[in-house]
């Protein structure tokens, strides 16, 4: 099965209540699998195709408003126009998921696989101070779970989740296992929902406005704490070949395999090499980065985009050991032995 | 306090029994001091969306979305659930929460700078659709909010902040009659104009209220309440002037009436 085909599917499964969507390269098999699916029969989930990607997720945050598990999908470009209707999301504190597949930018780009969104989705990507869950699947397996997690995630801080996906995860053909399906919510949290006001309740308000600015710092500090919270206990990663690692890449998603096959082929030249594979990256592993730092001599960040995690692994490291980047862009693939030599060039210096 | 007339001596406590009363507020409005300007539409139209409610006790079922503009503290004086939606994008939140919630009441309350701007893609995607939603559109000629700036219904001529020697419209293009547009849309079930500016006027607007929401009720399709109202603020003119301004500008523009009945476009 396709990754994009797999969110689609763990969307019905994962008892969502919701999706809506406007078509766009390469991630559009998951609103096509849908349709297909008639999730309206199967689960009584609501589909629909919206005029834009701004009311998509403008509509995501109507459904998120009642409590409803609501999820809309889109590539780099559409991303971007959702930016507003996210920023909107993360201010009134509503829970939903958004998968980004994403391709090669800036501007229109190209429909190939990037990693060049990783600023967008981990920094908060609209105005003002929030971020979101980031969930970075690196198989097509990961693509269903993490839609279950992501929504779980999601409720659990009401905040809005995102899986990072791309272009080469998105369209390849994977097994996949499903995991049982969960039913669609019954009850909603009376404490915030706007499902109508009963008699034995204040009326609820979802709403990201403050215009009394000390509320407001109020609203920005309670978010805050809900970040620090997420990055205390939320922070997932995977460890490939670390114990005796003399050299580190940290790579997520597709880039993540291609470094799993370049450990192999250093590790045949002698070369330690180790991989550090974010899950999350927004909470990003960030102390165990620091710990790798007093056992590996340098570490490469590698990634579809002209350089934007190494950033945060330089944060992370703090400078104890050398950090550098290698990444091709606008759609082209790094290859395992690119990335080998990458480090032997960049890193190594041999 | 002592209230005379010829055949009438009560004091203020007397009046405010309840056999004497014979106008009240209605319960579906918070006790918030409503902050719109004095003279300004907003009030009435408020009042007459929330005696509908009530009339028709749907409180407990009722989700109203809030936009961006002077509408955006609707949620401080409805005393229902209410979302805050972002610029324009009210008709789309409404979707998403009618299409998961088919049997509860849903409405927008929008200005024109909101929904016949920024709006204006989700406005008509909604009303094609024929969302079973109500829109409450406030036309008022102008950008109250944010200080008077010219609108997308600003008439010809019309000076704003943003067109202090008039609306040009060679420069700026023309106003956008909304109304005679979805009206248009096969989506669309009761389109209709109406004003607040004398008490025949509330009493026709009540009417169209209460219709729009049966209509939702009977889940017949969208209806679309267009006000053509004032903004003496944006305007610069008394309350008085606002309301005989628009009397002679705005309305021989924006004509008062229905425009779709019962899903037939009234010719």
């Amino acid at each position: 099965m396709k990754g994009n085909e797999a969110i689609a599917e763990a969307a019905i499964r994962a008892g969502a209540d919701a999706y809506f969507g406007y078509p766009i390269t390469p991630q559009s098999e998951i609103m096509e699998y849908l349709a297909l699916q008639e999730p309206h029969k199967r689960t009584g989930m609501v589909l629909l195709q919206a005029e834009s990607e701004i009311a998509a997720i403008n509509m995501v945050y109507g459904a998120a408003s009642t409590g409803k598990k609501a999820m809309t999908s889109s590539s780099s470009p559409g991303i971007s126009l959702k930016q507003e209707g996210i920023s909107y999301l993360a201010g009134s504190e509503l829970p939903c998921l958004i998968v980004n597949v994403v391709r090669g930018g800036p501007g229109l780009g190209t429909i190939q696989p990037s990693q060049a969104d990783y600023f967008q989705a981990t920094k908060g990507g609209g105005h003002g101070d929030y971020h979101l869950i980031v969930l970075a699947p690196s198989s097509v397996q990961e693509m269903s779970d993490f839609v279950k997690l992501g929504f779980e995630l999601a409720f659990k801080y009401r905040n809005p989740a995102m899986i990072l996906s791309d272009g080469m995860i998105g369209q390849m053909m994977e097994k996949v296992e499903f995991f049982e399906p969960v039913p669609r919510l019954t009850e909603f949290d009376q404490s915030w929902v706007t499902t109508g006001k009963t008699p034995d309740r204040e009326r609820n308000i979802v709403t990201s406005l403050d215009l009394d600015p000390l509320g407001m710092e109020r609203h920005n500090q309670a978010l805050n704490e809900k970040y620090n919270k997420m990055k205390e206990k939320e922070v997932r990663y995977e460890m490939i070949d670390c114990d005796d690692a003399e050299y580190l890449y940290v790579a997520y998603g597709s880039s993540a395999r291609i470094c799993q096959k370049a450990i192999k082929l250093a590790r045949e030249e002698g070369i330690k090499a180790g991989l550090l594979r974010p899950i999350t990256l927004f909470p990003y592993p960030t102390k165990i980065l620091a710990e790798l730092a007093n056992q590996v001599k340098g570490i490469l960040s590698v990634e579809l985009s002209s350089g934007q995690m190494v950033e945060d692994v330089r944060l992370a490291v703090n400078g104890k050991i050398p950090v550098e980047h290698f990444g091709r862009t606008g759609g082209i693939i790094h290859s395992p032995d690119e990335v080998l030599e990458a480090l032997k060039t960049i890193l190594i210096k041999k | 306090m002592k209230i005379e007339s010829e055949t009438l001596t009560m004091d203020i406590e007397e009046i405010i029994q309840d056999e004497n009363l014979v106008y009240k507020k209605t319960s579906c409005m918070t006790d918030n001091i409503l902050s719109f300007c004095p003279g300004c539409g907003h009030g009435v139209i408020h009042r007459l969306t929330m005696e509908v409610i009530d009339e028709m006790g749907i409180q407990s079922e009722t989700i109203g979305i809030a936009s961006v503009g002077c509408s955006v503290l609707a949620y401080d004086f409805m005393d229902i659930d209410m979302t805050q939606s972002a610029h324009g994008r009210a008709p789309a939140v409404a979707t998403g929460i009618k299409r998961c919630w088919p049997d509860k009441y849903v409405f927008t309350y929008q200005g024109d700078g909101d929904l016949a701007a920024i709006g204006t893609a989700e406005t008509i995607h909604a009303c094609n659709r024929g969302e079973n939603i109500t829109i409450i559109f406030v036309n008022n000629g102008i950008y109250g909010m944010t200080g008077g700036q010219m609108a997308p219904t600003t008439l010809e001529g019309m000076k704003s902040s943003t067109t202090p020697y008039g609306r040009d419209i060679g420069l700026m293009g023309n106003p956008i009659k909304i109304s005679e547009l979805v009206s248009q849309l096969p989506g669309t079930y009761y389109v209709t104009r109406q004003a607040v500016h004398s008490p025949s006027h509330v009493r026709k607007a009540k009417k169209a209220m209460r219709k729009a929401f049966e209509s939702q009720k009977e889940k017949k399709g969208l209806s679309l309440i267009e006000f053509v109202s004032n903004c003496n603020s944006g305007w610069k003119m008394t309350p008085v002037q606002a309301n005989k301004w628009l009397e002679e500008n705005m309305l021989p523009f924006y004509p008062l009436g229905d425009l779709k009945v019962d899903g037939k476009i009234i010719t």
